[in-house]
C-alpha cells in the first residue's frame, strides 16, 4: 500500500478525532468562565456548585484534547517532512506563537484552575478561570492562521526551494483567518451550550425536585449561549462561503455538486452525484439560488468544476484536480442541515427556558439529549469539506500532497502507528464518552468534594 | 550573534527546561509503584504534579514547535528519521495524560492499579526513548544527502543509544526522587528517601560511564573549538554533591543540585555539538547545523521578537504556580485533588 495514502487516513483520523473535542474545550472554557464570573458577582453557592459540577465534564474533555493534541504537534514532521521542509519557514511559526501565547497559559492556568479553590482569593481563580478561555481561543486562531496559509497562501515568496514568508502581517490579515477564525470559535461556542443542555435535559426529564432550579438556570445559561452560537456560526459561514466562492471557488463547486458553469447559476438542493460522468442524474435544483447564496444577486456565473479543472490543467499542468465531490457535497448538506437545526433547537430552547416551560416539554427534552452531538458532526462535517475540498492540494497551488509525505516512511511504518493510534484513540474515547456521562449524569450535591 | 545561534541558545534553554521540569514529572511517574502501597499514598504521590505537569509538558511541545519555526530540517529530519520510536513515545505520553485525569474519577481499585500502570509506562517510555534519541543525537546518524535518515528504527538501537537512554532514565529518576522529597512528608517521604541513596548510587555508576564511553565514541566531549566538556564536568560535580546533600538531609539543595545536573547535561549535549544540530555518520556534509537547517532571516527575527516578549511571562506565571502550591501533600485527602 501506498504511504501516501495511509498517512493521509492517519492524519485524516488523528485530527479528526482531536477535533472531536477541541471544540467543546473551547466553548465548555468559555461557558465555565461566564458561570464563575457570575458566582464571583453574585456570590451566590448554586453558581460555584455548576461551575465544579460542569467543570468535571470539561476537565474529562480536557485531558483527551491535550493528549491527543502532542500527537498534532509532531504528526507534520512524522508523516510530512517534505511538507515540513517545504513549508517550515511559514508554518512553523504559528505553531511556536501558539505555544508561547497559548498553550502555556492554558496548561498552566488550567492547573491553578482545577487545584486552586481553596488556594487562591475568587477573583484570582476566576481570572484563571478566563486565562483557560483565552489560551484556548488564542490556541484555535494560531493554528487557523496556519491552515488558513495552506487554504490561501499569502505574504511569502517561493525561494531556496521551499516557501518563505515575507511578510508576517499578511499571514495574520488573511481574509481566511477572519472567515474561519470566527466560524471555529462561534462553533465551539455552540457546542459547549449543546452539550450542557444535552444533559441538563436528561435531568429535567428525571424531574428530582431538588436538582430541578440547578439544571434550568444551567439549560437556560446554556440555551443562550447555543443560540448565540448558533445564529453566529452560521452567518460566518454564509460569509465565508461567499469568500471560497472567490478564493477557492472549485472547493464551493465540490460541495454544491456544481460541475459546470451556469448563469445564473442554480442551486441543488439535494441529489445523486456522479463522480465518474461529472454529472448529477437526479437532483432537486432551485434555479439562480446559488448565484443569490454566493454572490447576492439572481444573475451571477459561477465556474462548474470541469470548467475550473481546464483552468489548473493550463496552470498547473495535467493532472486530476477535481476534489472528492460526494464526499464534499454530502459534508455541506450535513454541516449546513446540522446548523439550521441548530438555531431551530437553540431558538426552541430559549423560548421555553426563558419562560419557564421547560418541564412540560418532555419530548423537546428528550430530542435535546441526542442534539448534544448535533454541533460536533456539523464541525467534523466543516473540516471535510476544508481539508479535502483542497485536493491534490496540500498548500494549495504551491505542493501538492504526494509530494508533501516523508520519503523515510515505510507503509508498514504508518500501518504500525495507525493501528497503535486507532486502538488507543478508540479505547480512550470509549472511557472517556463513558466517564463524561457518568459524571454528567450524576447528583450534582453528590458529586461535590469527589476527586476532581 | 547572528539569530541562528540565538535560535540554537533558545532551543537549549526549550530542552533544558523541558528536562528539568518534565524529568521530575517522568521520575515521580516510575517511582509511583514503588514507593506508595495504599491508594492515599498513590494519590499524594500523583498530587506532587498534579498542577504542574500540564504545563510541564508544553516545554516539550513548545521545544518541538521551535524546532520547526526555527530549524525546519531538523524538526523533518529527527520525527520522520525517528518515526516508529516516537510514535511509542507519543503513544506513551498519551496514556499518562489521560491517567492523571481519569485514575480517581472511579472508586474500582481494579480501574485505579490500571491507570496507575498507564502513569509507570508513560513516564518510563518516554524518559527512555528520549534518553535513547539524545544519544543518538550525541553519536550522529547516517543522515543521506537529501537530509533524510533512511535507517529505520534498529539502527537508533545501538548500545550507546540504549546505555544513553538507561543514563537518562536514571536521572530523571534520581531528579523525580529529590522532588517527591521537597514536597511529601511523613512516612511516605521517609521511604522515597531510603530508596533516593540506591537510585543515586545507580545514577553515579551509570554516568561516569557513560561519561567516558561519550568520550571514546563521540566528539561530544572534545568537539574542535567548543567542547562539551566543562558542562560535563560541572554535571558530575552537581551529581556528586546530590549526594552529599542527601546525606545531610538538606531537602532543598539535593533538588537543585538534581535539576543542575539535568540541565548541564543537556548545556553539554547542546555545546558538545555546536553549530550542528543533527551530526550524519556518512558525510560530514550532510550534517545538519544551524545554518543549513534553519529558517530565513526574516522568520526567525520574528519568532524572536515573539519569544523575547512571551518566554520571561511564561517564567513568571509558571513560577507563580510553584508558588502557590508550594505547600507539601500529605496523604490525608482532603490535600489530594486527582
Amino acid at each position: 500500500m501506498d504511504p501516501v495514502i495511509l498517512s493521509r487516513w492517519q492524519f485524516a483520523m488523528t485530527t479528526i478525532y482531536h477535533f472531536f473535542f477541541v471544540p467543546v474545550t473551547l466553548g465548555l472554557a468559555l461557558f465555565l468562565a461566564l458561570l464563575e464570573t457570575k458566582y464571583v458577582i453574585s456570590g451566590e453557592e448554586i453558581y460555584k456548585k455548576m461551575t465544579k459540577f460542569w467543570g468535571k465534564i470539561f476537565l474529562i474533555n480536557f485531558a483527551i484534547g491535550i493528549v491527543t493534541g502532542i500527537v498534532q504537534e509532531f504528526h507534520f514532521g512524522l508523516n510530512w517532512s517534505e511538507y515540513s521542509r517545504f513549508m517550515g519557514d511559514i508554518f512553523g511559526a504559528p505553531l511556536a506563537i501558539e505555544g508561547l501565547m497559548a498553550f502555556f497559559l492554558e496548561s498552566t492556568f488550567i492547573g491553578v484552575w482545577i487545584f486552586g479553590w481553596d488556594k487562591l482569593s475568587k477573583k484570582a481563580h476566576l481570572a484563571a478561570a478566563w486565562m483557560v478561555a483565552l489560551g484556548s481561543s488564542l490556541s484555535s486562531f494560531w493554528i487557523l492562521v496556519a491552515n488558513s496559509f495552506m487554504q490561501n497562501p499569502v505574504g511569502y515568496v517561493i525561494r531556496n526551494g521551499r516557501a518563505e514568508m515575507t511578510d508576517f502581517g499578511a499571514l495574520l490579515g488573511n481574509p481566511n483567518v477572519w472567515y474561519q477564525f470566527p466560524h471555529v470559535l462561534t462553533s465551539g461556542v455552540a457546542v459547549g451550550g449543546f452539550i450542557i443542555m444535552g444533559f441538563s435535559a436528561w435531568h429535567l426529564l428525571k424531574n428530582k425536585p431538588e436538582n430541578n432550579e440547578f439544571f434550568k438556570i444551567s439549560f437556560k445559561w446554556a440555551a443562550t449561549v447555543a443560540l448565540v452560537g448558533s445564529i453566529l456560526v452560521g452567518f460566518i459561514g454564509h460569509y465565508q462561503g461567499q469568500y471560497l466562492a472567490v478564493s477557492q471557488p472549485m472547493k464551493v463547486a465540490a460541495m454544491e455538486g456544481h460541475w459546470h458553469t451556469e448563469q445564473p447559476a442554480s442551486f441543488s438542493v439535494i441529489g445523486i452525484i456522479d463522480e465518474e460522468n461529472h454529472e448529477n442524474p437526479y437532483e432537486i435544483k432551485i434555479p439562480a439560488a446559488l448565484s443569490f447564496l454566493l454572490f447576492d444577486d439572481f444573475s451571477s456565473e459561477f465556474k462548474g468544476l470541469v470548467e475550473l479543472e481546464a483552468e489548473e490543467v493550463a496552470k498547473y499542468g495535467p493532472g486530476d484536480y477535481i476534489p472528492p465531490v460526494t464526499l464534499s457535497y454530502w459534508s455541506s448538506r450535513t454541516m449546513i442541515g446540522s446548523g439550521l437545526l441548530m438555531i431551530l433547537l437553540a431558538g426552541l430552547a430559549v423560548w421555553w427556558s426563558w419562560r419557564d416551560e421547560l418541564e412540560e416539554k418532555t419530548l423537546f427534552l428528550k430530542i435535546m439529549i441526542p442534539s448534544a452531538l448535533l454541533p460536533t458532526t456539523a464541525i467534523t462535517a466543516g473540516w471535510l469539506i476544508a481539508e479535502t475540498g483542497r485536493w491534490p492540494w496540500i498548500v494549495h497551488g504551491l505542493q501538492k500532497i504526494e509530494d508533501a509525505i516523508s520519503p523515510t516512511i515505510t507503509a508498514g511504518n504508518v500501518i504500525f502507528s495507525m493501528v497503535t493510534f486507532l486502538v488507543l484513540y478508540t479505547v480512550l474515547g470509549f472511557i472517556g464518552i463513558k466517564l463524561m456521562i457518568k459524571y454528567g449524569t450524576s447528583d450534582p450535591s453528590a458529586v461535590e468534594g469527589q476527586g476532581e | 550573534m547572528d539569530l541562528n545561534i540565538l535560535w540554537f541558545i533558545l532551543l537549549t534553554v526549550l530542552f533544558s527546561g523541558f528536562f528539568f521540569l518534565e524529568g521530575f514529572d517522568y521520575g515521580v511517574g516510575i517511582l509511583l509503584p514503588f514507593v506508595a502501597k495504599e491508594d492515599n499514598e498513590r494519590r499524594a504521590i500523583i498530587n506532587t504534579i498534579g498542577p504542574v505537569w500540564d504545563a510541564n509538558e508544553v516545554w516539550m511541545i513548545l521545544a518541538g514547535g521551535a524546532m520547526f519555526a526555527a530549524f525546519p530540517h531538523m524538526y523533518a529530519t529527527l520525527f520522520s528519521g525517528f518515526y516508529v520510536a516516537l510514535v511509542i513515545m507519543l503513544c506513551g505520553l498519551i496514556i499518562r495524560g489521560v491517567a492523571f485525569e481519569f485514575r480517581s474519577k472511579r472508586d474500582d481499585p481494579a480501574w485505579r492499579s490500571r491507570w496507575d500502570m498507564a502513569i509507570f509506562i508513560g513516564s518510563l517510555v518516554p524518559a527512555l526513548l528520549w534518553g535513547i534519541t539524545i544519544a543518538n543525537l550525541m553519536r550522529g546518524v547516517d543522515i543521506a544527502a537529501d537530509f533524510n535518515y533512511y535507517g529505520g528504527l534498529l539502527p537508533l538501537l545501538n548500545p550507546y543509544a540504549l546505555f544513553g537512554g538507561l543514563v537518562f532514565l536514571s536521572l530523571f529518576i534520581t531528579h523525580g526522587a529529590s522532588f517527591l522529597g521537597i514536597k511529601l512528608v511523613g512516612e511516605l517521604k521517609d521511604r522515597v528517601k531510603k530508596l533516593t541513596g540506591k537510585i543515586w548510587v545507580v545514577s553515579v555508576i551509570l554516568t561516569v560511564a557513560f561519561l567516558i564511553w561519550t568520550y571514546l565514541a563521540t566528539d561530544i566531549l572534545n568537539n574542535p573549538g567548543f567542547d562539551g566538556l566543562i558542562p560535563a564536568l560541572l554535571a558530575a560535580v552537581s551529581l556528586l554533591a546530590y549526594g552529599w546533600f542527601l546525606r545531610q538531609g538538606k531537602e532543598g539543595l539535593t533538588f537543585v543540585s538534581g535539576g543542575l545536573v539535568i540541565i548541564l547535561a543537556t548545556v553539554m549535549v547542546f555545546t558538545g555539538l555546536f553549530p550542528r544540530l543533527m551530526i550524519s555518520t556518512l558525510n560530514p556534509a550532510n550534517t545538519l547545523t544551524i545554518y543549513n537547517a534553519s529558517s530565513s532571516p526574516y522568520t526567525l527575527k520574528i519568532i524572536s521578537i515573539v519569544a523575547a516578549i512571551f518566554l520571561p511571562m511564561i517564567l513568571a506565571y509558571q513560577g507563580w504556580t510553584y508558588w502557590i502550591f508550594r505547600k507539601r501533600i500529605s496523604t490525608d485527602s482532603s490535600d489530594l485533588h486527582y
